[in-house]
C-alpha cells in the first residue's frame, strides 16, 4: 500500500494573463484547504525555469507523491510539468492538470464567477490525482524511412534534406513527373530568375539520389501505425511503358497520332496521348493515358503506332497498377493547391472571351519553353497594345474565399513587367490592396511603378465585350470603380489576366482522411500550432510542407519543406519513441471472456484467450491506443483505462456538480 | 426562473473539442462560465454512466462534443459515442429528463467559435427550460 497522498498545488498567474481575471491568491488559499493538500503555491510564470523548480524543490523536499498545476492547456504544457515531476523523482503520471486560462480567464470576463470556475476545475483536479497511478512508457524503436507525398518544391526539399543527411526516403508523386507548379512558372518574383534554371537541378538530384526511392505517377492508398512505424500500400499506377526500357527519346509522342489538351501547359499546347509532360521531366519516362489512348480503348484493334515506332520496346499493354507496401517512422505531406476556377465568376468572362487567361495561363505564354516560346499574343495571333490584371479572383471575397492567397499581388507585378518588357503595352492592375510583404518586394512593386503600369484600386465588376463608345469596339472592356478617385472606370484592353485564389486539392478531404490528420475550415491541412509548429500535425510523426498548409510563396515553401524535413530528422536520429501508457487493461477477475472489446476495437488491441482454463481477454499493448471505447462496451465492467479509469471521471463529475449543489 | 444558472457538465475529446475550446480561450471569445469541462481521450470514452452521475450530482445540461465523424483519431470513436447516446437518451426519459438536457455535437479544432456558440445556445435554451427535474425531486427527497 502507498503511504498517505501528498498533494501539492501550483497555480500559474502568467502574467495577468489568469491572473487579471482569476484571483489567484484565493484560489491558493482556498487549495490549501482541500484535502491531502500539503503545499499550495501561486507564482507569476509556472512553466519558467523558477518556476518550475519551486515543484521539483517541493517534491524533494516536501516528499510529495501528488502535483497539480492550474495554468494553460494541458495541451501547451502538461507535459513541461510532468518533465518536471519526472526530474524530481516523480512519476509524471502522477501529475493532474487544471485549465484556467483558454477555459476560464479568457473565455469569461466576470472575476467572481471566473474564480469560482477556476475553484471548481482546480478541486476536480485535485480530487481525481488521488486515483492516479504510476505508469510507465515503454520505448519502441523508430524506423529510419520517411515517407514524403507529393513533389512540388516544397517535397523535393524536404526530401533532399533528409536524403542528403543519409536517410532513405520514399518520395511519391501522383503526375508523371516531378515538379509540381514551380516548374510550371515561367520565373520568380521579385528576382526574376528562371524558374526551371533553378529547379531542375533540384529535380534531377532527386532522381538520381542514392537515399531517394522516387515513386512517380503513384498514390498513397492505405496507411496504418502510428510514430516511428507508419505502413504504407501506394498504389503505382500502369504507364504501359517499361521503366526500365523507356530512354525518354519522345518518339512515341512523335508518331502518336491522338492529341489532347495538355495539362502541363494549362490546355494552352497539346501533348499526345502517350507522352512526356514536359522536356525536363523526372523520371523521363513516357506514360499512357488510357483514358485517351485509342489502342487501349479499341481494346488493341486499332492504331498501335507507339508500339511499331518505339525501338525500346518499351511499350507494354499488359501493364496493370502494382501496390508498394512500405514503412516509414515520418511521413511529410507537401500536396500542395489547386488553382480556383475562374468560370465560376461568371461577370469575369473566362471561357467565354477567348482573351481573358488565367495568370497560370500567362505564365506558359511568356515561358521561352512553353507553347508560344515566350511569345505574348491573343488568339487571333495579334500582340496585345493593352491589358488588365485583375487580383482577388475568387480570393478575399466572401462568396469564395475570404483568406487572401498572398503571392499574386507579386506574380500580378512580375507578370505586369513581362508585358511591359515583351510587348510594351498599356498595363492595368486591378486590385484591392496591394500586398508586398516579403525581401525585396515592395522594391519590386516600386520598378514595375516606374515601368508605366497603371494601378487602380477597386474591384472589378465586370468584363464585358459590349462596346459603348468607338474606342471600346472590338476590345474587352474591364468596369470597375477607382475607389481613390471614387469614380467607376471603363477600361478597353485587349488581353485581361486573371489572378485565381489558390485553394486546398479537390482531393485533400481524402488525403486528410487516409493519414488521420485534421483540415482548417478552408480546407487547408491544420497544423498543431499555427505559431510555434507550422510543421506539425496533431498527429504524432506526420508533418506538412508547403501550399498543403496555406498559401505560400516559393521562399516560404522552400522553409516550411525543411522544417518538416528537420522535424523528420529528429524523430529518425533519436531512434525511439514512446508509446502511449495511458491504454486499456483488464481486470482479469471481472471478465468473462464475452469478446466484445475485441469486436468493438479498431485496433485489435484485445484478444480473448484461454488462460488456466478460463476464457479472458488480454490487451496488446503495442495497438492500444487508448481511446477507451472498450471500456465503454465492456458489460462486466472488468475493462478501463488507465489514467481515465471510472473511479477518474466518476470523481472529477462529484467535484464538478458539487458546489451549485452544496 | 429568475436567477437561476444553469450547471453544464461538458465531455470534450482531446483532440476535436477540446483544442476547439483552447481556441475559443486564445482567441478570446467570450462565453457564460456555466460550464465545467472534463477532458476525455474521445468522445467515444464518454460512458453512460458519466452523464447519468453528472445529473445524479445536480447538473442541469450535458454535452458531449468531439470530432467529427472523418475527423477521429481512433477512426470510428464519433460512430461509438453516437450509439451510446441513443440509448442514454431513452434512459433519460425514464429518469424525466428533457431532450435538450444532453446535446451531442462534433466540434472540430477550428471551431472555437462553434465551441462557444453551444455553450450559449445551451444556456439560453436551460434558463428557459429551469433546473433539471431531477435535482428538484432529489432536494426534495434530502
Amino acid at each position: 500500500m502507498e503511504d498517505e497522498k501528498r498533494i501539492g498545488v501550483y497555480i500559474c498567474h502568467c502574467g495577468l494573463n489568469i491572473a487579471g481575471t482569476v484571483d489567484v491568491e484565493e484560489l491558493a488559499q482556498y487549495a490549501a484547504a482541500l484535502p491531502n493538500v500539503v503545499v499550495s503555491r501561486d507564482y507569476r510564470y509556472l512553466c519558467s525555469d523558477p518556476g518550475q523548480d519551486l515543484l521539483k524543490n517541493d517534491i524533494k523536499e516536501l516528499g510529495l507523491n501528488r502535483v497539480v498545476v492550474a495554468s494553460c492547456s494541458p495541451r501547451m504544457h502538461e507535459h513541461t510539468f510532468r518533465k518536471a515531476c519526472q526530474a524530481a523523482g516523480l512519476n509524471p503520471y502522477l501529475y493532474e492538470h487544471a485549465n484556467i486560462r483558454e477555459h476560464c480567464s479568457w473565455v469569461h470576463a466576470d472575476k467572481e464567477q471566473a474564480t469560482q470556475k477556476a475553484k471548481d476545475l482546480l478541486r476536480a483536479a485535485v480530487q481525481r490525482v488521488h486515483y492516479h497511478e504510476p505508469l510507465e512508457v515503454r520505448e519502441v524503436p523508430v524506423n529510419p524511412n520517411t515517407l514524403v507525398v507529393g513533389a512540388g518544391i516544397a517535397g523535393i526539399e524536404a526530401a533532399l534534406k533528409i536524403a542528403n543527411g543519409g536517410h532513405k526516403v520514399y518520395l511519391v508523386e501522383k503526375e508523371a513527373s516531378i515538379g509540381g507548379h514551380m516548374i510550371q512558372l515561367d520565373t520568380t518574383f521579385p528576382t526574376l530568375d528562371c524558374s526551371e534554371c533553378i529547379m531542375t537541378p533540384k529535380m534531377s538530384e532527386v532522381g538520381h539520389h542514392p537515399n531517394i526511392e522516387l515513386l512517380a505517377y503513384s498514390e498513397v492508398e492505405e496507411v496504418s501505425g502510428s510514430v516511428g512505424n507508419f505502413k504504407v500500400k501506394v498504389r503505382k499506377k500502369a504507364r504501359y511503358v517499361d521503366e526500365d526500357k523507356c530512354i525518354g527519346c519522345g518518339i512515341c509522342e512523335q508518331k502518336c497520332p491522338w492529341k489532347v489538351p495538355s495539362e502541363f501547359e494549362v490546355g494552352l499546347g497539346k501533348r499526345g496521348a502517350v507522352y512526356i509532360p514536359f522536356a525536363q521531366a523526372i523520371p523521363n519516362i513516357a506514360t499512357i493515358d488510357k483514358d485517351h489512348c485509342v489502342y487501349i480503348q479499341s481494346e488493341g484493334k486499332k492504331c498501335g503506332a507507339c508500339i511499331k515506332f518505339c525501338d525500346a520496346g518499351a511499350i507494354d499493354f499488359e501493364q496493370r497498377d502494382q501496390i508498394v507496401e512500405l514503412e516509414a517512422g515520418a511521413i511529410i505531406l507537401a500536396t500542395g493547391y489547386d488553382v480556383f476556377d475562374p468560370s465560376q465568376i461568371p461577370q469575369y468572362g473566362y471561357r467565354k472571351y477567348d482573351n481573358v487567361i488565367t495568370a497560370l495561363e500567362f505564365e506558359r505564354m511568356t515561358c521561352a519553353s512553353g507553347p508560344t516560346s515566350g511569345t505574348i499574343r491573343l488568339k487571333d495571333g495579334k500582340t496585345p497594345r493593352s491589358a488588365a490584371i485583375i487580383h482577388c479572383v475568387g480570393s478575399r471575397d466572401k462568396n469564395y474565399c475570404e483568406y487572401c492567397s498572398r503571392i499574386c499581388c507579386m506574380y500580378a507585378l512580375k507578370h505586369a513587367h513581362h508585358l511591359k518588357e515583351k510587348t510594351n503595352a498599356d498595363v492595368y492592375g486591378l486590385y484591392i490592396d496591394m500586398r508586398c510583404t516579403g525581401d525585396g518586394y515592395e522594391e519590386f512593386y516600386k520598378r514595375v511603378s516606374e515601368e508605366g503600369v497603371i494601378f487602380i484600386k477597386g474591384k472589378v465588376a465586370n468584363v464585358t465585350d459590349r462596346a459603348i463608345t468607338e474606342e471600346e469596339k472590338g476590345k474587352l472592356v474591364v468596369i470597375a470603380e477607382d475607389t481613390l478617385l471614387g469614380k467607376m472606370m471603363r477600361i478597353p484592353v485587349d488581353m485581361v489576366i486573371l489572378c485565381p485564389a489558390m485553394i486546398p486539392r479537390s482531393d485533400a478531404t481524402d488525403v486528410a482522411r487516409k493519414f488521420s490528420i485534421t483540415q482548417k475550415a478552408t480546407g487547408f491541412f491544420l497544423e498543431r500550432h499555427a505559431k510555434l509548429e507550422p510543421q506539425a500535425t496533431a498527429v504524432d510523426g506526420i508533418f506538412i510542407a508547403g501550399c498543403c498548409q496555406f498559401p505560400k510563396d516559393i521562399p516560404d515553401s522552400v522553409s516550411h519543406g525543411r522544417a518538416a524535413a528537420a522535424a523528420a530528422l529528429e524523430l529518425i536520429d533519436k531512434g525511439s519513441v514512446t508509446t502511449e501508457a495511458a491504454i486499456s487493461c483488464v481486470d482479469e477477475t471481472l471478465c468473462h471472456g464475452c469478446g466484445i472489446c475485441e469486436e468493438i476495437c479498431e485496433f485489435q488491441a484485445p484478444r480473448v484467450v484461454l488462460k488456466d482454463g478460463k476464457r479472458v481477454s488480454t490487451v496488446n499493448e503495442a495497438l492500444c491506443k487508448g481511446c477507451g471505447v472498450c471500456a465503454v462496451a465492456c458489460p462486466s465492467g472488468a475493462m478501463s483505462i488507465k489514467h481515465f479509469t471510472r473511479d477518474e471521471i466518476a470523481t472529477m463529475i462529484e467535484a464538478l456538480t458539487a458546489v451549485e449543489n452544496g | 426562473m429568475a436567477g437561476f444558472e444553469p450547471q453544464i457538465i461538458a465531455f470534450c475529446c482531446n483532440w476535436c473539442t477540446y483544442a476547439a475550446a483552447d481556441l475559443a480561450g486564445t482567441s478570446r471569445v467570450q462565453y457564460p462560465a456555466n460550464v465545467r469541462i472534463v477532458r476525455v481521450m474521445c468522445s467515444g470514452m464518454v460512458n453512460p454512466i458519466y452523464v447519468l452521475k453528472a445529473f445524479e450530482g445536480g447538473a442541469d445540461g450535458v454535452l458531449i462534443a468531439g470530432c467529427h465523424l472523418t475527423d477521429c483519431h481512433y477512426i470510428d470513436g464519433p460512430v461509438k459515442c453516437d450509439a451510446a447516446v441513443d440509448k442514454l437518451r431513452k434512459m433519460l426519459h425514464v429518469l424525466g429528463l428533457e431532450d435538450e438536457r444532453l446535446r451531442r455535437e462534433m466540434i472540430s479544432t477550428s471551431e472555437g467559435v462553434v465551441f462557444a456558440r453551444v455553450i450559449k445556445e445551451m444556456v439560453e435554451q436551460l434558463k428557459k427550460s429551469g433546473p433539471s427535474p431531477l435535482k428538484v425531486k432529489m432536494e426534495a427527497l434530502a
